[in-house]
């Protein structure tokens, strides 16, 4: 599914949204449309818009201009009370005189429904998040992941349509937001609620979205599915913010072929530059191959392996191809590789990148990473 | 998925479905909003109107320009009043601010034991009347007094006994800002220093001293314009020596000569909002100084500094609370100096005053009255100002409404009440000399220090609580009721308390405002001491001193033992 691919009967249309704070504009012509059931990410850096979109669409900060349809029914103008939503912040923003039932319950009280009733849906609601016998205490008392899946559940018990989650994961430590990340996405699942979720934390995007916004000052880069955003980047921006990119500066020799350096590449896409024409190629670390490299490969060249740095799983070189002076491309070894060919600082080896993995950016794309 | 999801979408469209309000969030909100802005309006803008627009006007009520003023300028008893009040302004800061820092010092920066007790006796002072400690002058300086030949002929009333009795009374509000201002230090800075060997004159010189710049100019701001404001203490200790405070007093209770009353206020006013613009200024600059992340100084013992500084807080401790004390002492004796016999006979008031002691039952309702409603309307006012996010424009001038009260003295808003609530245009003055106009003058004249402190209580809470309860349908007065009140309990009582407190020992708004009926103990303490009843004058100052007293520890000890109980989700 992709931006050109419009949806049969969107759950939530945003159109021609704008919103500035002053001088600065915020969001600037955003349309978006999130299909029932999805889960999808608003991606990007600190004051990229994310947050502003996501509150916008909740109508805590309203737009200046622009339409938001939530499943069907123009909510432009209305207050959040009258738009069908259930929010979780990275502040968690659990009452902290109220224990956690009564946080729970805190929506469904003024619904005038008997008390039994709303002690069962706070049962239900605390056993579905994985919390069935904390109700009595106070949130205070609870961990920071506990007191994130209380909001979840506080979020969750008026049973709405929409379910936001600004940067829910981001106070907590590494281990609990993975472990929380899979539980969100399986209830997410489970329950079917279309979901957005605002975050800067890629590899969160990547593992949780159906489907991934990809913003930057202002205005979506990209829309599209995790492999889509990771592999095929429309723009350097994403390219460059989404996982590790190289990007070299290039001049198109042919259909299909770049020069960097001394070095000809052969690409599978050259986004229609013209011959002569600068361009950027781009290419991530983990595409390069260094086992058996044969002399008839596509893109072969012999590189100096420069600096390494140990990250664990994998090494990080830096390429230093010779006969092109100050072309430094990174390249990624696996463990496996790394022992089995021996790969050390200082040596001379035979590295490819094969065609399909390197993109061609012409350089004047709006937002080039620096 | 199926299954659990149509249950929820049949939970959400029957069994949860809300119920459609009569009247929306936003119109009960900006009706709020509305009525707090007429009611600043009401108590706090227009009195000052009034003031400012009598000063404009002759007795007739014709609009005269500046001419008021230039008769002020060109009257030298008035313009030596104005000399007068700078200079025992003056004076009493330049004694009371070092001596002020060196005790805060103490308190912030040494080892000394007993601190809780020195901060204690320090704030003695605010719990009293400013003119009891006038009244405690005479008692020992005067021409009875004990240690009358310690004054080696010098005249007490005039200069002297004014800015002695001021310093004592502005000490404990130097203190509180200065100790505020140490105490905001990163002890990392002073850890740095010392790593690389500097000398502790130069620490003091170059960390010390900077950092608490800015709470020593707010503190000589807030001590000058507490004193050339005050009119107590120069009515007791004066004597002839006039300054502009007695002089608006003369002006409108003596000569009835309101328009220069509204001048010698309009003067008042200037070095009141001086330090008000100041104390803005450096309080931002302030919180600028100390970062998120700034670590807390802890001293480390050193037995000359701190046996030092213990000797220096004792002489000052000391003097505080024997000043006071030889007041409620001399309240007690029979005949000051020469028969030193206990008895009750000075309170009973009605012997030299005809209202007796009702003075002191109507101080009581009306601090309780503006204790209980002060403290819920400035609460709730900070809370619509702060967390309501409807209607910006309004919201503001609601606050700088708020604000307003700080840069006004307590003299010249009661010229305000006096020229608005007296006025024969005005429907409201038929409460003019109730105790309806003093209750709301008193919520008035100390509305700014409580909407600040009820403020920094909001703004601590987590700023989507209001967002979460919108998207549960909960609407905002709900969320209000259950769970920001609740939080804020503890500021809200420390309101009330500081409310009460003030509202009982004030004199210099309310003394143009009481009526037959309404007169209240502080001011019986001024007819009083006019007619001679010193004695009786310091046992009701010592009355209202006592409840004062006597009010707080029953906060300490409320908020220690009972409320804590309902704030329990506060222990870990």
């Amino acid at each position: 599914m992709t931006a050109s691919q419009p949806i049969a009967s969107p759950f939530l249309r945003v159109r021609g949204l704008n919103k500035s704070f002053g001088a600065f504009r915020a969001l600037k012509d955003i349309d978006l449309e999130v299909a029932r059931g999805e889960f999808v990410c608003f991606l990007g850096p600190s004051g990229c818009g994310k947050t502003t979109l996501l509150r916008a669409i909740a109508g805590l900060d309203p737009q200046d201009s622009g339409t938001i349809e939530i499943a069907g029914r123009d909510v432009s103008q209305a207050p959040p009370s009258q738009r069908d939503f259930g929010i979780v912040f990275q502040s968690y923003a659990l009452f902290p005189n109220l224990t956690v039932a009564k946080n729970v319950g805190y929506g469904l009280v003024n619904r005038s429904r008997p008390r039994a009733e709303i002690a069962a849906r706070v049962t239900e609601l605390l056993e579905m998040v994985g919390l069935p016998d904390q109700g009595q205490k106070f949130p205070g008392q609870l961990s920071g992941g506990q007191q994130q899946r209380v909001a979840l559940a506080r979020a969750l018990a008026t049973s709405p349509g929409l379910l936001l989650l600004d940067e829910p994961l981001s106070a907590l430590d590494a281990k609990v937001r993975i472990h929380l990340r899979a539980q969100i996405r399986d209830l997410q699942q489970r329950l079917g609620v279309t979901t957005i979720m605002v975050t800067h934390d890629q590899e969160e995007a990547l593992a949780m979205a159906d489907r991934i916004v990809v913003m930057n000052h202002g205005v979506i880069e990209q829309i599209g599915g995790p492999t889509e955003i990771y592999g095929a980047p429309d723009t350097p921006f994403v390219a460059d913010f989404v996982g590790h990119m190289t990007f070299l500066d290039a001049v198109v020799t042919g259909p299909k072929t770049v020069r960097v350096g001394a070095l000809d590449f052969v690409v599978a896409d050259d986004a229609g530059a013209a011959v002569g024409s600068q361009v950027r190629l781009a290419m991530r670390p983990e595409t390069v191959r260094a086992r058996m490299v044969d002399e008839a490969a596509p893109n072969r060249f012999e590189a100096r392996i420069g600096e390494l740095s140990f990250l664990g799983s994998f090494c990080r070189a830096t390429l230093e191809p010779t006969g092109s002076s100050g072309v430094r491309i990174s390249a990624d070894f696996p463990a496996n590789e790394m022992r089995d060919l021996e790969i050390v600082e200082g040596q001379l080896r035979a590295v490819s990148f094969p065609p399909e993995a390197l993109r061609v950016f012409a350089p004047s794309a709006p937002g080039a990473a620096s | 998925m199926s299954e659990i999801a149509a249950r929820m979408d049949d939970a959400a469209s029957s069994s949860f479905a809300v119920r459609r309000p009569l009247v929306s969030e936003r119109q009960v909100a900006g009706l709020l909003i509305a009525a707090l802005c007429v009611l600043l309006v009401v108590i706090i803008a227009l009195p000052l109107w009034s003031l400012l627009s009598k000063s404009v006007q002759n007795t007739a009520g014709d609009f005269v320009g500046l001419a008021n003023f230039w008769t002020y300028a060109s009257t030298p008893t008035l313009v030596a009043s104005l000399r007068n009040s700078v200079f025992v302004a003056g004076m009493a800061t330049a004694i009371t601010v070092p001596l002020a820092f060196l005790y805060a010092y103490a308190l912030t920066r040494s080892r000394m034991p007993l601190k809780g007790l020195f901060t204690a006796a320090a704030l003695l002072p605010i719990f009293a009347p400013s003119l009891l400690s006038g009244l405690s002058l005479i008692y020992i300086f005067g021409n009875q007094g004990i240690l009358k030949h310690w004054m080696m002929g010098a005249k007490l009333y005039g200069p002297i006994g004014i800015i002695g009795a001021e310093a004592l009374y502005t000490f404990p509000h130097a203190l509180l800002i200065l100790t505020t201002a140490l105490a905001l230090s990163d002890g990392r800075l002073r850890e740095a220093a010392e790593a690389l060997g500097t000398s502790r004159a130069r620490i003091f010189r170059t960390i010390t001293l900077p950092g608490a710049r800015y709470g020593l100019i707010s503190a000589v701001f807030v001590v000058f314009t507490l004193v050339i404001t005050d009119f107590g203490i120069p009515k007791v200790i004066g004597g002839q020596y006039s300054v502009l405070a007695t002089d608006a007093y003369r002006q409108v209770v003596g000569q009835q000569n309101f328009p220069m009353g509204a001048v010698v206020g309009i003067i008042l006013l200037v070095p009141a909002v001086l330090a008000f613009l100041i104390d803005r200024r450096t309080q931002k600059r302030q919180s600028a100084l100390l970062s998120a992340r700034a670590v807390p100084y802890e001293p480390k013992p050193d037995a000359a500094r701190d046996y030092g500084l213990l000797a220096f807080c004792l002489l000052v401790a000391g003097a505080i609370v024997a000043t006071y004390g030889v007041a409620a002492w001399g309240s007690f004796v029979t005949y000051w100096p020469y028969n030193l016999k206990l008895t009750l006979n000075n309170y009973d008031f009605a012997a030299v005053e005809p209202t007796g002691w009702d003075g002191y039952f109507n101080s009581l309702k009306l601090a309780g009255l503006t204790a209980v409603i002060g403290s819920v309307v400035i609460f709730c006012g900070a809370y619509l100002i702060e967390k309501v996010k409807a209607f910006p424009g309004l919201r503001g001038f609601a606050h700088f409404l708020a604000m307003l009260p700080m840069a006004v003295p307590g003299l010249v808003l009661g010229l305000g009440y006096v020229f608005f609530f007296n006025a024969s245009w005005n429907p409201l003055s038929v409460f003019y000399g109730t105790l309806t106009v003093l209750v709301i003058n008193s919520i008035a004249h100390f509305f700014t220090v409580a909407h600040i402190t009820a403020l920094t209580s909001l703004k601590q809470l987590d700023h989507e609580f209001e967002a979460v309860s919108a998207s549960l349908k909960v609407p905002f007065w709900t969320t209000f009721r259950r769970v920001t009140a609740p939080i804020c309990m503890p500021a809200i009582l420390d309101i009330a308390v500081y409310l009460f407190v003030n509202a009982m020992t004030t004199v210099s708004a309310v003394i143009f405002l009481y009526g037959a009926d309404t007169k209240l103990a502080s001011i019986s303490i001024v007819h009083m001491d006019e007619a001679g009843a010193v004695a009786s004058a310091a046992a009701m100052a010592t009355v209202i001193m006592a409840t004062a007293i006597g009010v707080k520890i029953l906060h300490v000890v409320l908020d220690r033992f009972v409320f804590s109980r309902l704030q329990s989700w506060r222990r870990r």
